[in-house]
């Protein structure tokens, strides 16, 4: 086989694997979005009292910043743990795109950009769970 | 003010900003920040954490349909987002230290480079065939679809590229923003690409560049559910609604207004961060 129709066949792997990562991540904010409505609507339903000073910084109490935290308050419907879920979610939604292109390297056998995408994970994943940064 | 008309008035902003940033090409967040703290009070640190989020989602919505087309660079952007990631992780650390007044100023900075950049004209495919050796040996040239059907370009100037990648990240982290003309800055002048494929990859890396700072400012208690949740929908739904609008739109115009209505918001942060308003 000569070099050309090699990359032609490249591309065509690409392509699939495009498709398939587009669908990642269309229905991770969809799915993302959702849950931020639902949580929203809860939210009002619930806080009918004057708007809450975001002039003054304070800071988030610690059940709506840790993942433990708001899976708990979620679970027990409260609005605000629903949102922050949902935000979670949204923040997944990128990592879980970089864990599909590790996959699809290894599936093309591309092994420099298996090592760049688990690099770009770790480094994700640093970030999101080394508490405080 | 209630809750229910304040989240109201987020959510319409909110929607108007998307819906611009989409049609402009110059993203919701740029805005999110300034609307917040300018027009709401709302404190920068809340308003970086709500703009983060709605930055994550718009561009991983648009990333979805512009990767199905072929445009976006898969390898470019993956090897970048090592550079970002890691920018993204120190502009977060630098959030905790710097003044807040400070940050507004580099934000104002940074805005009125964005209002800049986005009148400058594309630049033409470069026609250089020589083969750069770094850009090879990680595969980075493609070829992307034009009215001529696909046509392949060369990758050069990886070094420089991903030193201006890092420093798209850092702004990202610090500020809240998915600092896409920087990012763009790096791939069509830098690197080469042909700009249609650059503003795509660069759609394609804020999502996770932005993923990377958000963590930190989650667990950090700066993204705020009664903020961030209007904030987040109304920028999705705005671009949605803008990227409908787009095709046959004539945005020249609109582009030169929401860009002046940029740089007056820039010099707004600059002279608030100066006075100490904020």
């Amino acid at each position: 086989m000569d070099a050309q129709s090699t990359h032609a066949i490249d591309l065509q792997k690409d392509k699939r694997v495009d498709q398939l990562m587009g669908i990642v991540l269309r229905s991770g904010v969809l799915l993302a979005a959702t849950i931020v409505a639902i949580g929203g609507a809860v939210f009002l339903e619930r806080h009918r009292l004057p708007v809450a000073d975001y002039h003054v910084f304070d800071g988030e109490p610690t059940q709506l910043r840790t993942v433990r935290g708001i899976v708990g308050q979620a679970w027990e419907w409260h609005g605000s743990g629903l949102i922050q879920l949902g935000l979670l979610l949204l923040i997944a939604t990128p990592v879980a795109r970089v864990v599909f292109s590790v996959g699809a390297f290894l599936y093309e056998r591309d092994w420099t950009y298996v090592l760049v995408s688990l690099l770009v994970l770790g480094l994700l994943f640093y970030s999101l769970f080394s508490g405080h940064g | 003010m209630t809750t229910l008309e304040f989240t109201a008035l987020i959510g319409f902003g909110s929607l108007l900003a998307g819906f611009l940033g989409a049609l402009t090409g110059l993203g919701g967040g740029v805005v999110i920040v300034p609307m917040l703290t300018l027009l709401f009070g709302v404190d920068i640190r809340y308003a970086i954490g709500a703009a983060l989020v709605s930055v994550i989602a718009t561009s991983s919505g648009a990333a979805a349909a512009y990767v199905r087309d072929g445009y976006s660079n898969i390898r470019v952007g993956m090897f970048l987002e090592i550079a970002t990631t890691i920018g993204a992780l120190s502009g977060a650390a630098l959030a905790l230290y710097l003044r807040v007044s400070i940050i507004a100023i580099i934000f104002g900075v940074v805005l009125l480079y964005s209002a800049y950049a986005s009148f400058r004209k594309e630049s033409d495919v470069s026609k250089d065939e020589r083969v750069d050796r770094i850009a090879t040996w990680l595969r980075m040239d493609s070829a992307y679809p034009t009215a001529n059907g696909l046509t392949s370009y060369h990758v050069r100037n990886v070094p420089l590229g991903f030193l201006i990648m890092y420093v798209a990240g850092v702004l990202s982290g610090l500020l809240g923003i998915g600092s896409g003309a920087v990012k763009v800055l790096a791939m069509d002048q830098a690197m080469k690409l042909p700009f249609k494929v650059s503003t795509t990859t660069s759609n394609f890396m804020i999502g996770v560049t932005a993923a990377a700072s958000a963590g930190i400012y989650l667990s950090r208690g700066y993204i705020d559910p009664g903020l961030a949740m209007p904030v987040m929908l109304g920028v999705l739904a705005g671009s949605l609604l803008g990227a409908r609008v787009l095709a046959g739109a004539q945005v020249k115009t609109l582009r030169i207004v929401f860009s002046s209505v940029i740089g007056i918001l820039a010099i707004e942060m600059i002279y608030n961060g100066i006075a100490g308003k904020f």
